[in-house]
């Protein structure tokens, strides 16, 4: 690492100063000469799309990663972290969007973890009334005596928090926490956040919601392509403004159009129930229906039976209970192959794994549902000609970029990766296409691209099943909504009457239409 | 089959089993940390050789404490190799654990007959004994059951007093689970899990080459090629058996000693106990420490029993 000559004792009242920090993996720079002022007491925000350099920004001041060059101040004294010890010794903490906590420990003893100042012995007693008292203080309940995997997500997003506060973190990092948190637990970090530094800690606050970001921040320093665009104060700032910044250019993410009459029901579920991976029931007694031309989303918090939801539909799990008709037919207890060929398209939440072959090419990634039939294969022979040719087309209809003859698919970012899984699925002309977080982590541009293959699908008269846990994705593609919470659905409502507010209270369980 | 009968059986079964408890300790601290070691029959063997030959080099019991810090760091050492393997280069730990026992196995039978005067074939020239004679120790069953041993089946008792204690009241007994259950939070936690790591598997090692010494300096102070029998892979059976806790690891190593022992009682009693061939029983552990590795290799349902959640997993430190 080649860190320039710090200059001398600042003490212009910063807790972080960077100036001109890179940082370069495997060629690609992350952060390219960034600049960065962060004050005490304040409450900022790193906006950026993904692959903005946010990440690898928080990775560096949190110790993981050492900057190429650059300066990096903390306290008006030049630091040269060299692993997150060092950093949360000086006192700089972070909590990650995979939270950091041992699951088979109790949130006492992970509190407690690698902290020097305890003596050898320990007490459980002690260390619980320890944490509980530190959540009183900040407002962060908590059973100090549970075990983490017990938590709901919420909760141990709180016991990251307060592992920072009780080493006394001065800088709190923050990496997307509201991308795991209902509307509403949302609020009531941000009521966390701002006591934090009312009482002169600062907390960097890393998220691409703009509603969020002026509601809760100081200032914004905006990232873009790995450079930093600038620093704005929030009061002197729009959504639309920071829109820009973070773009590039002006954004108008496509919506759908409403529609009076829909086909008719397409796929209907009921009462069906799946297990979890635990051998749980993680989706249970489920009913509802998709029709054709339409766009039903499904919301929740992560980790509410989403995932065997989408399971039990295409085949991967058969239901415990319960039904799933396409088109009138039983397709409950078929297997994957069968629901292919019946018309059931799948856009899993991995798409490299589950989604697309890592090791194939692009070609083959394209063909590998199609490839029993004719023209791909006849009898056992595949045909190489009609991959390609099917390859080519595909590759320019979806704007497919940096595909390259004979190389592996994984080498594509993850937007043309997503493109490239959405073409295979929907080239089929399926009846019913099942999409799982289509546009996580995808750039603005691909994210334009895969909602509008998503509403074309739509149009042309296919039933879309959209689980999501992205809110504004949700509200803008779906006809009608419905919400999962703990594997049931507790609540289902037209678009029309969906707004962030009403889904969140759903999602977090408190309310429920039916009740 | 009197009292008597029952009573010296359940005695001999606590001094068969204690060689079990102190290497089901060892495989339980290793497995605690996250790394599978299958090389407890090998790093045994090597305890054994080590700690005969510092008794036959100086005998009394002198001799005897000699041999048993010989063995301890024998068996440290020597799972060094399994530390290197698996946690620095990241082999697979069944691969690496399982050459482990191939080499011990191997080096220890070399060492055995190594030298114009080999250890082969002659006995050792101190074994352990009961600490009190007379006395208490022959107070009707408590006598020979609790008072009536040698000073390495206390150590052996203490060593999971200990080993418990440790693990779930201790600072380093902390970071040690967490670097099982969870290497990546604990990393974040500022715990070097590579330390923790290689300190544990040596202090399995350690014991397991304690638990291999005791064998050839009591139960067959005869050296000989193969002195432990299956009792590496019988210890590994036991840490599932003993879901990982120290106090039930105690209990179910007599109980397996016990079962030993029994084993050649029942040749004794004449019919129609001697009719169950030996071969039969003999194959008992085998079996049992078969169903283990079967149990351990199905991640979900060793996780279940309580198996450290990162267990037989190399840790990398994600970088991108």
């Amino acid at each position: 690492m080649a860190m320039t000559k710090a200059s001398p004792h600042s003490g212009d009242g910063l807790a972080v100063r960077l100036r001109g920090v890179s940082k370069s993996f495997y060629g690609v720079r992350a952060n390219d000469s960034v600049d960065f002022d962060l004050a005490w007491g304040e409450v900022h925000t790193l906006l950026g799309e993904n692959g903005a350099g946010k990440s690898t920004l928080c990775s560096i001041l949190a110790g993981l990663y050492r900057p190429d060059s650059g300066e990096f101040l903390f306290d008006g004294e030049p630091q040269a972290f060299k692993t997150p010890k060092d950093a949360f010794a000086a006192g700089i903490g972070m909590v990650y969007q995979h939270f950091r906590l041992v699951a088979n420990l109790t949130v006492a003893e992970n509190l407690a973890l690698g902290h020097g100042d305890l003596g050898v012995r320990i007490s459980q007693k002690d260390l619980e009334a320890r944490a509980a008292a530190l959540g009183e203080r900040y407002g962060l309940p908590v059973d100090p005596s549970a075990l983490v995997w017990q938590l709901s997500v919420g909760e141990q997003q709180r016991v990251e928090i307060l592992k920072l506060l009780y080493r006394d973190a001065r800088v709190l990092i923050l990496d997307e926490p509201t991308a795991v948190l209902t509307p509403q637990e949302a609020e009531q970090l941000f009521k966390t956040m701002r006591q934090m530094a009312a009482e002169g800690r600062s907390v960097i606050f890393v998220s691409h919601k703009l509603h969020e970001v002026i509601a809760v921040s100081d200032r914004v320093t905006v990232l873009r392509a790995g450079k930093s665009v600038g620093a704005v104060a929030t009061a002197d700032a729009s959504p639309k403004d920071l829109a820009r910044m973070m773009v590039g250019r002006d954004l108008e993410l496509p919506t759908r159009e409403a529609r009076d009459s829909y086909g008719d029901a397409v796929l209907a579920v009921k009462n069906m129930s799946v297990l979890g991976d635990r051998g749980n029931e993680a989706v249970h007694d489920v009913s509802f229906e998709v029709r054709s031309g339409e766009v039903v989303g499904v919301a929740g918090v992560s980790g509410n039976g989403q995932r065997e939801l989408a399971y039990g539909l295409v085949g991967l799990r058969p239901p415990t209970a319960g039904t799933v008709l396409l088109d009138g037919d039983d397709v409950t207890a078929t297997s994957v192959l069968d629901h292919i060929e019946k018309g059931f398209a799948y856009v899993p939440q991995s798409r490299l794994g589950m989604g697309l072959g890592p090791g194939l090419t692009t070609e083959d990634n394209l063909g590998l549902k199609a490839f029993r039939n004719p023209p791909f294969s006849i009898g056992p022979w595949l045909k190489a000609a009609a991959f390609k040719e099917q390859g080519a087309t595909l590759i320019d209809r979806y704007d497919i970029r940096g595909v390259r003859p004979g190389l592996p698919i994984r080498l594509l970012s993850g937007g043309n990766l997503q493109k490239a899984l959405i073409a295979r699925e929907v080239t089929l002309e399926p009846k019913v296409l099942i999409a799982r977080s289509p546009t996580r982590g995808l750039d603005v541009g691909a994210t334009e691209a895969v909602r509008n293959h998503v509403l074309s699908e739509r149009d042309r008269g296919t039933a879309v099943l959209l689980i999501s846990e992205d809110l504004d994705e949700l509200l803008a593609l779906s006809d009608r909504l419905v919400v999962m919470f703990d594997g049931r659905i507790v609540g289902e409502m037209p678009a029309e009457d969906a707004t962030a507010e009403n889904l969140g209270l759903l999602m977090g369980g408190t309310v429920s239409e039916a009740g | 089959m009197n009292d008597w009968w029952w009573v010296s059986t359940l005695a001999f079964g606590i001094g068969l089993g204690t060689p079990l408890v102190f290497a089901t300790l060892g495989e339980i601290i290793t497995e605690r940390a996250g790394i599978l070691n299958l090389g407890v029959q090998g790093t045994m063997l090597v305890g054994a050789v080590a700690g005969f030959w510092a008794t036959f080099n100086t005998g009394g019991g002198f001799g005897l404490f000699l041999g048993v810090i010989a063995a301890v760091i024998a068996g440290a050492l020597i799972s060094i190799i399994h530390a290197v393997l698996s946690i620095t280069l990241r082999v697979s730990q069944i691969v690496s654990g399982l050459a482990l026992t191939l080499f011990g196995t191997g080096l220890a039978s070399f060492l055995g007959k190594a030298g114009a005067d080999p250890l082969v074939g002659e006995p050792s020239r101190a074994t352990f004994q009961p600490i009190l004679e007379g006395g208490i120790a022959e107070w009707p069953l408590v006598g020979p059951l609790i008072f009536g041993h040698d000073i390495l089946v206390y150590v052996g008792v203490l060593a999971a007093v200990a080993t418990s204690y440790y693990l779930f009241h201790t600072r380093m007994g902390l970071s040690l689970r967490s670097v099982g259950e969870d290497p990546a939070s604990a990393e974040s936690a500022g715990i070097n899990v590579a330390r923790v790591r290689y300190i544990h598997v040596m202090v399995g090692g350690a014991l397991s080459g304690l638990g291999g010494a005791y064998f050839a300096l009591k139960i067959v102070p005869t050296w000989q090629d193969d002195p432990i029998g299956a009792a590496g892979w019988i210890a590994i059976a036991l840490v599932i058996l003993s879901s990982w806790r120290p106090y039930r690891a105690l209990f179910v190593a007599y109980a397996f000693g016990f079962a030993q022992f029994l084993e050649l009682r029942l040749q004794t009693l004449g019919e129609p106990w001697n009719s169950i061939p030996s071969t039969l029983l003999a194959m008992i552990p085998f079996i049992l420490a078969i169903v283990a590795m079967i149990v351990v290799a199905s991640g979900k349902r060793a996780r279940q029993l309580g198996a450290p959640a990162a267990l037989a997993i190399p840790y990398f430190r994600e970088q991108r």
